[in-house]
């Protein structure tokens, strides 16, 4: 099966539940008042359902083995991963990951620092002495701008200052 | 009218004043440039400062200033690192962001900004001739065409998709419009679809979606794929800033029309700036022919110009409401209405026989905000494009903090970052699959204005009448539906004709 056909199965998956949402578990839901109102929170879900399930259905036929056989220059070959850096990606994206569990807890000074260095340092950036001074210095320009300037609070310092 | 031309201009052109437009351009650029922060919140920002300064038309002088500049700000970083800010910029990263990466960033901007330019001036030049004749057909609008004019809207993104995609492409409009369910529902304030998520209720929010769609995706595959990072020469962003006389006649129809259809579209209410750059972008990818059409998606200089004109000139045509009839036709025009009451100022059928001077002010304020953007950012435009010879190690941390700024800042709240990273996962690996993201954001942009506009026409006509009962509406829907099917009906009709010209041998 193709990760094509594959996303459009899943996606009519969530048609049939988003429609079984709309159509079963809404209508029970309504208020007595409601049931004579034309429109309610349920009406276009239940045509966007039925819409959904219908394209995804052709997606799922029209999408065969050969729908995808060339891949375009510039995009990615998904099926040969390795080559590419998944590692790096992986690691980022887990840092992004930690940098919205910490930016309360830790503050947004020494958050963002820690982000921008450990993400070049993942990257493969070895020169500290330029690297930790550039992400202070953003860290630092960008909380003033926000916060000094504009007015919408951003918490600097860990939480025990 | 020449008479109130003259006295706005007068205004207009003082030092005071023209101080006041230079640094609301600059403040506007620059902050716009953050994703995240788009003309709506800069304008609410300065709204204090422009108080302050008491005097309406240098207030709202300066506020044009700034809304011009924020609408460029945000082109640029749709631009250079495919992160729209604002909705009114998605179209705009369709082309320019595949431009940057050939190297020919400068010559993006540029094009960028002389196209918002130009739609802006037709714009001002049409508001000061058309404006109180426009109020009256705006009205005769009404909610079931405003529904039938997105179905048209949405139909046309999934067709610009091209023959075999179609189906995928309205998945992804469908995608789009699901996820905008999400949260509470027109007219009613019970939540729905929210899985019992507390931070759901208020709906998925534009900002994270447009990140994780775009910005985030591309942001992977540069990790992923070093090679990316170098193609077309890091060093001609620079250099290559001019734009030949023949791209400017390849450009000047677009701008001709799209100036025309996004003032027209930017003039009825609610429509705005976002609807007329996705139907300028569509409007112009189909009037292009064989190669220019293949060009669209791959850095198409027509395909850059059309969304930028078209939203410039739909900002412009959204002050037709306002002015003379008090009705503030997008989120921004009602933040300057707000501004314009606290400067003792009531916009209204009657503004421009009791206060012609301040009517004529901001039209003319915001022609001369267009001028002197034009004037400011050319030259800037070498030093922005530089941005993209920041060394890979240090730029895509950047872009990644960027995109999580963008979406932190509006809501103050880390658990968009974690919907942020997870929706980028997916959207991601849609894209592995050859799923085109687009049209999932302008079916989330345009799936909040479709219901409240067809919950509006239901209630109006007691039931979905208003689809047959209106010829306007049937003729747009009809249309829509038959958007959808030409791709394959073209396909069909040419294989017809391969086979017959087969059989002639």
């Amino acid at each position: 099966m193709t990760l094509e056909r594959a996303i459009a199965g899943i996606f009519l998956l969530l048609c049939l539940v988003y429609g079984y949402t709309a159509f079963v578990s809404m209508e029970a839901n309504l208020l007595p008042f409601e049931l004579n109102m034309t429109f309610l929170p349920n009406t276009m879900p239940k045509w966007l359902s039925i819409l959904g399930a219908i394209v995804g259905l052709v997606v799922v036929i029209q999408s065969g083995p050969k729908a995808n056989a060339e891949i375009d220059a510039g995009e990615i070959d998904y099926r040969n991963l390795r080559q590419y850096k998944l590692g790096q990606a992986l690691l980022l994206l887990s840092l992004m990951v930690a940098y919205a569990l910490l930016l309360r807890p830790i503050g947004f000074l020494t958050a963002t620092t820690l982000f921008l260095a450990g993400g070049s340092v993942i990257l493969g950036e070895r020169k500290f002495i330029m690297l930790i001074p550039i992400a202070v210095s953003t860290a630092f320009l960008i909380w003033y701008l926000v916060q000094e300037m504009l007015g919408i609070f951003l918490r600097p310092w860990p939480w025990f200052i | 009218m020449i008479e109130g031309l003259l006295q706005g201009l007068q205004t207009a052109l003082s030092l005071q004043n023209l101080l006041m437009v230079v640094s609301g351009c600059l403040i506007g650029t620059i902050i716009g440039m953050l994703p995240g922060l788009g003309p709506m919140s800069i304008i609410a920002i300065m709204i204090p400062v422009a108080i302050k300064i008491g005097d309406p038309s240098a207030a709202l002088i300066l506020l044009a200033g700034v809304y011009y500049g924020a609408i460029f700000g945000g082109s640029t970083s749709s631009i250079l690192i495919n992160a729209p800010g604002i909705a009114g910029t998605v179209a705009t990263a369709f082309d320019g962001y595949p431009l940057a990466r050939k190297g020919k960033a400068g010559k993006a901007l540029t094009i960028a900004a002389v196209s918002s330019f130009a739609g802006g001036t037709v714009g001002a030049v049409l508001l000061m001739a058309f404006a109180p004749a426009l109020a009256s057909v705006a009205l005769l609008f009404h909610s079931a065409e405003y529904f039938a004019l997105m179905i048209v809207g949405l139909s046309a993104i999934s067709a610009f998709a091209g023959t075999g995609h179609v189906a995928k492409a309205l998945l992804m409009t469908v995608l789009g419009v699901i996820l905008a369910t999400v949260g509470e529902s027109a007219q009613f304030n019970a939540p729905r679809f929210t899985m019992g998520i507390l931070d759901l209720q208020s709906g998925i929010s534009f900002i994270t979606l447009a990140m994780a769609l775009f910005a985030l995706p591309e942001a992977l595959y540069l990790v992923l794929d070093p090679k990316r990072s170098n193609t077309g020469g890091a060093s001609d962003a620079i250099k290559d800033l001019r734009i030949t006389k023949a791209e400017a006649w390849q450009i000047a129809p677009v701008i001709g029309r799209q100036s025309i259809q996004g003032f027209l579209i930017g003039v009825m209410p609610g429509a705005g700036a976002t609807l007329a750059s996705f139907l300028g972008y569509a409007v112009e990818r189909n009037l292009a022919k064989g190669e220019d059409r293949a060009e669209f998606g791959k850095g198409s200089i027509k395909g850059l110009a059309a969304p930028e004109t078209a939203n410039n000139a739909a900002c412009t045509g959204s002050f037709v409401p306002l002015l003379t009839l008090g009705i503030p036709g997008s989120g921004t025009t009602a933040i300057l209405l707000g501004a314009l009451i606290a400067l003792n100022v009531t916009p209204g059928p009657r503004l421009m026989v009791d206060n012609p001077e301040i009517f004529w002010a901001v039209i003319i304020s915001m022609y001369i905000g267009n001028v002197v953007l034009l004037v400011l950012n050319l030259p800037l435009i070498p030093y922005i494009a530089k941005l993209l010879l920041v060394p890979r190690n240090y730029l895509i941390p950047f872009i990644l903090f960027f995109t999580m700024m963008g979406s932190y800042i509006g809501q103050n709240n880390a658990t968009e970052l974690l919907i942020l990273t997870g929706m980028g996962i997916v959207a991601t690996i849609m894209r592995f699959a050859g799923f085109p993201l687009a049209p999932m954001l302008i079916g989330f942009i345009l799936g909040q204005m479709l219901e409240d506009n067809f919950a509006r026409a239901m209630n109006l006509y007691d039931g979905i009448s208003f689809m047959w009962e209106r010829p306007m509406t049937t003729t747009m829907l009809v249309f829509a539906i038959v958007l959808i099917f030409l791709p394959s009906i073209r396909e069909q009709l040419a294989a017809w004709r391969r086979r017959g010209v087969a059989e002639g041998d």
